[in-house]
């Protein structure tokens, strides 16, 4: 075995803490997990799960890397802008472990193939950037049976929540504006590259939690944080 | 009647009585929005009947979709 298929020593952080252990290892190696948008959400929730070693990864985007990403989308550098977000994604993921396998899905997530993606993964992280595709995700997901980790950031703001774990909980229940969110017009706005890594990390976290059965999810909760004034709120629903 | 909306105290107009007309009153449609009493979401079917009380603590969120 070599160094770089030491699991033991690999995992050693994470399988030294109290209550994850070599079984939250197994889980997460046992795993597989969809990553819906491969933007500045995508990449803390991509390199922190493929750096825990679940098993398999999936990444959906239809978008190619531009040069306004790289100010935050950290999985991309200047010499992938105009290439698919999928491909040089995981060409930087299988850089740095060889031990998840990876999935591109080029074309995205549409109500096409989302049930027919969606089937093949024990989770999904929805990391996208549009409301048309969170209400496609939490249909999909009502429909398949599987949970989702919810994440979406505002200029200086963003929420987590989990749904349709233990308790099927809806998006669609918190906020039941379906038509109005799905036909605003699409705007672009700023970000500093800080917000979306504070908030994918958090979904990374989440996503370990419910893989590996340890601490509680936010399902049922509706997480926010404000980095301007570093105040947070956990609302329940 | 003082409420607290998002942190900030708020003198309750006479005859608002109801969870959407104090909505109304502080200029929140509801459209894209979670509102909660006490740190907990009030379904918004409920808006209508919920009662305005001394003291109670709204939280307003609004749905955002960047990633």
């Amino acid at each position: 075995m070599t160094a770089n298929n030491d699991f033991t020593e690999r995992y050693s952080r994470q399988t030294m803490l109290p209550g994850f252990g070599e079984e939250g290892q197994q889980k997460l190696l046992a795993s597989s997990v969809l990553i819906i948008g491969a933007g500045g959400l995508g990449a803390p929730v991509a390199t922190y799960l493929t750096g825990a070693g679940v098993g398999h990864i999936g990444i959906a985007d239809p978008d190619t890397v531009s040069l306004s990403n790289l100010q935050r989308q950290t999985l991309y550098s200047e010499q992938d802008v105009g290439k698919p977000k999928t491909e040089c994604a995981i060409k930087r993921l299988e850089a740095m472990s060889s031990v998840p396998s990876f999935t591109a899905h080029p074309q995205g997530i549409t109500p096409q193939n989302a049930q027919e993606i969606i089937r093949r993964y024990d989770l999904v992280i929805d990391c996208t950037d549009n409301f048309p595709t969170r209400y496609l995700i939490d249909d999909s997901c009502a429909k398949c049976g599987k949970p989702w980790v919810h994440g979406a950031i505002g200029e200086f703001h963003g929420q987590v929540s989990v749904f349709n774990h233990r308790q099927h909980r809806r998006y669609t229940d918190l906020y039941p504006d379906r038509d109005t969110l799905c036909n605003l017009p699409r705007r672009t706005t700023g970000v500093i590259g800080a917000v979306p890594g504070v908030i994918g990390s958090i979904l990374a976290s989440e996503a370990i939690k419910i893989i590996t059965g340890i601490g509680e999810s936010l399902e049922g909760h509706l997480f926010t944080i404000d980095l301007l004034t570093m105040q947070t709120v956990i609302l329940d629903f | 009647m003082d409420v607290e909306i998002n942190g900030r105290h708020i003198q309750v107009a006479e005859g608002c009585t109801t969870l959407r007309q104090l909505l109304e009153q502080e200029g929140f449609t509801g459209v894209g929005q979670a509102v909660a009493v006490n740190n907990r979401v009030v379904p918004r079917t409920d808006w209508e009947d919920m009662p305005v009380t001394e003291g109670m603590k709204l939280t307003v969120i609004r749905a955002v979709c960047g990633g």
